[in-house]
């Protein structure tokens, strides 16, 4: 929906590059690795080399006498600190809050992961601070470790955490008071599909690791946190108030350029902790720089679920019922918004694309001797249209009926529509994306091609997938009631240079998105200039308003409309300094094309000359309003929003070896409307290559004991560029969101939430069209699985 | 990593002089070694680079007709350079990408004797000769077992020497991660019969397929390989296959590669 003017102005609509890339690609990018304080000493953290185990003692005194040693710290160092906070409290089915351990900085009695940190030394250079690690004698005595989620919840097993009453974080029920009407449904269903699975575990592997650099002014008592996070004012609150007690105005948080999150980097985490203590008690910066090992045993994971989902259906294939049983692993400590992942990111997103009137989902939440698991691309939603989208498909197949019309025979039709799971969806149109995805995917030119993949010796299979998501997680008064200990709203600060350049200051943070390239254009557009004259701030809690940050595709639909707001108090003000130099009435002033005129004359001022007035204001309504033009607007919407969108994936099963290729990728994605579709083209990209990855690659494996088996990439595979097709997408003509001014939706993670399923129904329906009874193989659809696979059946 | 002194030597005897130094330990292209000493899995006090020894490098034909690689030529060398040898360009044109390929070399894969590397398979299925600088040692003999070599410590491999054949191949398929051989299987024919060497596969690190060899001699051809198979006892089992399925893959990987060698 390119409008008239987006070429005049790289406005919305345009797909201008992206000017972040010039320095991301010339090498002056600025990564928070790149700064280096004057006088800096590095920190090692010495790590749990087991899953489970009793600190008995600690002997650092051959290690603190090593060369370029500054202190080290334990545990015990840290007993006046917060525990690191989990940002969200669920309350199970029985009305209780979950059960919330202790997190210390650095563990205090026992170590309850692979990677646990139990010590640091920080010395004058990183090699001299990992020699001491060496050097300190730990005995650690060794416990059994829990890894798997049901034997976790087994009488008598092996606690977690001591203190606790059991490994169960919460016992989680939605809708409860459908519990019943549910299991009566499932009960009277003319036909029930029942599917168990596995969505795995995954590490996020963003591209750059995490870095921490505390610094420490002792003349002005403040604090400063260099550190790779996707929301800088989060991470200030969290750690200021929670853990170290620094007041946020002696508490600065910098996340200049970041390189990937996809949710790894939403957290705080222990190191920042440490790192902008030891600062203080050292009074030296501090820094830490993960390396990738570390990165695998500290950045919290994903997913990991195991689900039994049930769809129940009448005589004529219309669903009646949905019911899930899934537990979650927490991980051995409740990462920032874990609780809220399994739970309101999942359940409330069981009804799908369809009418289904009675859903019914339960979560057991699951602490284990594992790495935390939290938010990762997706957050939840894949997890949800992983399984309903997989019971769909055996569902079909089952009954005998084509898997698109009975999708389509169950889709929610009219808008907006109240799911039985609390949202209520605000605009979608599934019927018309499914005929895009047809016409797009070529879906009768299959046959042929599976004809012609068969004269190869290969299998070949077309899935499909509908889904819809939540973005923009919203408003703060009701995810309060949920649970949230934090608001999500999003801020922006408008500012008007005298000469009419703008500086946007964002609570957003881009670490990948494209923000400040997508910005622009919407300021560019309502103005009229062009997008080079607007520039964005962000990242830094010095120089931007209190924002909540990035995650869960949320930036253009709430950041994007506080800078909207903020941009529309812009204009207000600017219309009445233009109306006083015209002398007409503020009523009678349009702007269009950086252009003031007054209505019915010839009257026009530049959108500079009111820029100037503002900042030299001699002939200026200084009765009326303020000099300067500068505007804030914190933005709290009333809604999530609603992306959707049908995909289509066609894979060849080597039947030989079992390798899975995926042959063509189609989308057909409603996001509303879109800013710039070249950069939505590419988040759409690369969340279908992650999907990909965990469909057919991606292995977080721990073995018995809690070991990582899958600790590098040796052995962790990730997507390349050789593993995914040309991919065909489409974007164009959505049904705009209804309740914020953009129209928007959010983009960043439908790719990783809609490819799943689309994978994997493509590798069934090849196998079955071998001939092979495979009704379902867990991800990682890996070539070992699928000939094993095709042995049994 | 740990400290450690690095010397350059230029020619075999200064490098034979520098691994006599205590813990002293032999570099050639790093990409098992450095990976290794940066997770601090190893502490050799010298590390001595055999890369830039001139008479360690490059490709040639002897008098007896035999194709000879330098220890230190690297992959990427091999691939452009053994265009005799088809079976021996296309295992080199496969190994990592172009950044291990221009830094990995011969020497080093094959002192290594990874599981999973390609290099025993082609010096194994080609009947090479391991020169060092003390002996020659028939690929037979030099492969002793996983990560085991009939090379002594402080011996250097100089060069190896492989019989052309008349028709070659390699066909791996790839451990998806790691890209290494989750089975590999390296095929040449010679007019005194057929070898056929496996990598990948085994607990005990690559290995000849005699039954295969045998029956490839009398024919050779894709049909020949019907019925044939090997046990899943002893074969590897981890996160990417189980025996049973590398056991399968043996038979898929040598039919594969008897049907591409040229």
């Amino acid at each position: 929906m390119p409008k008239d003017n987006a070429s005049d102005h790289g406005g919305i609509g345009a797909s201008p590059k992206r000017r972040e890339d010039i320095r991301f690609l010339s090498g002056t990018g600025k990564y928070t690795d790149d700064i280096n304080l004057r006088g800096q000493a590095y920190v090692h953290f010495l790590r749990s080399d087991i899953a489970h185990g009793k600190i008995n003692s600690l002997d650092l005194s051959e290690a603190e006498q090593m060369p370029g040693v500054l202190r080290i710290f334990t545990g015990a160092d840290f007993k006046d600190a917060g525990s690191i906070p989990c940002g969200w409290q669920v309350t199970d089915r029985f009305g209780n809050p979950m059960q919330e351990p202790r997190h210390p900085v650095l563990c205090e009695t026992h170590v309850r992961h692979v990677g646990d940190p139990y010590a640091a030394i920080v010395a004058e250079t990183r090699e001299q601070a990992r020699d001491a690690a060496e050097a300190i004698i730990a005995d650690i005595e060794e416990l059994p470790a829990v890894v798997d989620m049901a034997e976790a919840l087994e009488d008598g097993a092996t606690k977690v955490h001591e203190d606790l009453t059991s490994n169960l974080c919460f016992d989680w029920g939605f809708v409860e008071e459908n519990k019943q009407a549910v299991d009566d449904a499932i009960k009277n269903a003319a036909h029930v599909t029942t599917v168990e699975l596995i969505n795995n575990r995954l590490v996020p592997n963003a591209m750059e690791p995490r870095v921490a650099i505390g610094d420490y002014n002792r003349g002005t008592g403040e604090h400063t946190l260099y550190t790779t996070s996707q929301n800088p004012h989060v991470i200030r609150l969290l750690m200021g108030a929670f853990v170290l007690n620094i007041p946020e105005h002696k508490l600065r948080v910098v996340a200049p350029d970041v390189g990937g999150g996809f949710g790894s980097k939403i957290y705080h985490y222990a190191e920042e902790a440490f790192c902008t203590y030891a600062a203080k008690a050292l009074n030296r910066p501090v820094k830490w720089t993960c390396t990738r090992s570390e990165a695998f045993l500290s950045d919290a994971q994903a997913r990991d679920h195991v689900t039994k989902i049930e769809l129940a259906l009448d005589k004529d294939n219309n669903f009646t019922a949905v019911r899930t049983d899934t537990l979650a692993n927490m991980g051995a400590y409740l990462s920032t918004f874990a609780p809220s992942i399994p739970t309101w990111l999942h359940g409330t997103l069981m009804a799908g694309n369809y009418k289904t009137p009675l859903v019914y989902v339960n979560v057991r939440a699951v602490f284990t001797n594992t790495v935390a698991v939290d938010a990762y691309r997706g957050a939840g939603r894949p997890e949800a249209t992983y399984q309903l989208e997989r019971v769909i498909d055996q569902a079909a197949r089952e009954l005998g009926v084509d898997p698109i019309a009975l999708r389509r025979q169950n889709f929610v039709t009219e808008f907006p529509y109240q799911t039985p799971v609390a949202v209520e969806y605000d605009s979608g149109d599934f019927n018309r994306l499914m005929d895009k995805l047809e016409a797009k995917a070529d879906l009768g030119g299959f046959a042929a091609r599976r004809k012609e993949s068969e004269k190869n010796g290969k299998l070949r299979g077309v899935g499909i997938n509908c889904f819809i998501e939540a973005c923009g997680i919203a408003p703060s008064n009701l995810v309060g009631q949920l649970g949230a200990r934090a608001g999500l709203y999003e801020s922006a600060t408008v500012r008007v240079n005298a000469t009419g350049g703008i500086t946007v200051m964002t609570g957003s943070h881009s670490h990948g998105q494209g923000h400040e390239t997508v910005f622009p254009q919407v300021v560019a557009d309502m103005i009229g200039i062009d997008a080079s004259m607007i520039e964005i701030e962000h990242g830094d809690t010095a120089n931007t308003p209190m924002g909540m940050g990035t995650y869960g595709s949320r930036s253009i639909a709430v950041g994007g409309s506080a800078m909207v707001r903020a941009t529309e108090k812009i204009i207000a003000k600017a219309k009445k300094i233009a109306a006083h130099i015209m002398e007409a009435s503020d009523g009678d002033i349009e702007l269009k094309d950086g252009k003031f005129t007054v209505a019915g004359t010839d009257k026009s001022l530049a959108w500079g000359d009111v820029t100037l007035a503002a900042y030299v204001p001699h002939n200026y309504p200084l009765d009326e309003v303020e000099p300067g033009l500068e505007e804030t607007a914190f933005y709290d919407p009333n809604n999530f929003t609603y992306p959707s969108g049908a995909y289509a994936c066609e894979v060849e099963v080597d039947p030989e070896t079992g390798k899975v290729t995926i042959e063509r990728f189609t989308t057909a994605d409603d996001f509303g409307n879109v800013v710039n579709p070249m950069i939505v083209d590419g988040q759409v990209h690369g969340g279908l290559t992650q999907g990909i990855g965990q469909a057919l690659m991606e292995n977080c494996s721990y073995d018995a004991d809690g070991q990582l088996l899958s600790a590098s990439y040796m052995d962790y595979c990730m997507p390349r560029a050789d593993d995914v097709p040309f991919f065909v997408v489409d974007h164009s003509d959505g049904t705009p969101c209804t309740h914020n001014p953009l129209g928007v939706k959010g983009c960043g993670e439908a790719g990783a939430i809609g490819s799943t399923p689309t994978v994997v129904n493509a590798v069934i329906d090849a196998l079955q069209s071998g001939g092979h009874d495979v009704p379902h193989i867990d991800m990682p659809v890996t070539p070992s699985r699928v000939w094993a696979a095709m042995q049994q059946g | 990593m740990y400290a450690f002194e690095i010397e350059r030597p230029e020619t075999v005897e200064e490098a034979i002089k520098a691994l006599s130094r205590d813990e002293a330990q032999p570099l050639g292209g790093g990409q098992t070694l450095i990976p290794t000493l940066k997770q601090r899995l190893a502490m050799p006090s010298v590390l001595v680079s055999l890369t830039g020894i001139a008479a360690m490098r490059g490709i040639c034909t002897d008098d007896a007709g035999l194709l000879c690689i330098g220890g230190g030529t690297t992959h990427g060398e091999v691939a452009a350079g053994a265009d005799k040898f088809a079976g021996l360009a296309m295992m080199a044109a496969k190994i990592g990408d172009p950044a291990v390929r221009n830094r990995g070399t011969m020497g080093g894969s094959l002192a290594n004797n990874d599981p999973s590397a390609c290099w025993p398979a082609a010096a194994l299925g080609a009947g090479a000769t391991i020169v060092t600088d003390k002996r020659e040692i028939a690929a037979d003999d030099f492969f002793q077992g996983m990560f085991d070599t009939a090379r002594d410590e402080g011996e250097i491999i100089t060069e190896a020497k492989f019989p052309v054949p008349e028709k070659s191949a390699y066909a791996k398929f790839e451990q998806p991660a790691s890209r290494f051989a989750l089975v590999a299987a390296f095929v040449a024919k010679y007019s005194g019969g057929v070898r056929v060497a496996i990598t990948g596969a085994s607990e005990s690190g690559v290995f000849r397929w005699t039954e295969a060899e045998e029956a490839l001699g009398r024919d050779f051809g894709p049909g020949a390989l019907d019925g044939l198979h090997v046990e899943p006892d002893g074969m590897i089992g981890d996160l990417h296959g189980t025996p049973e399925y590398r056991a399968h893959l043996v038979g898929v990987m040598t039919r594969r590669a008897v049907e591409a060698a040229r």
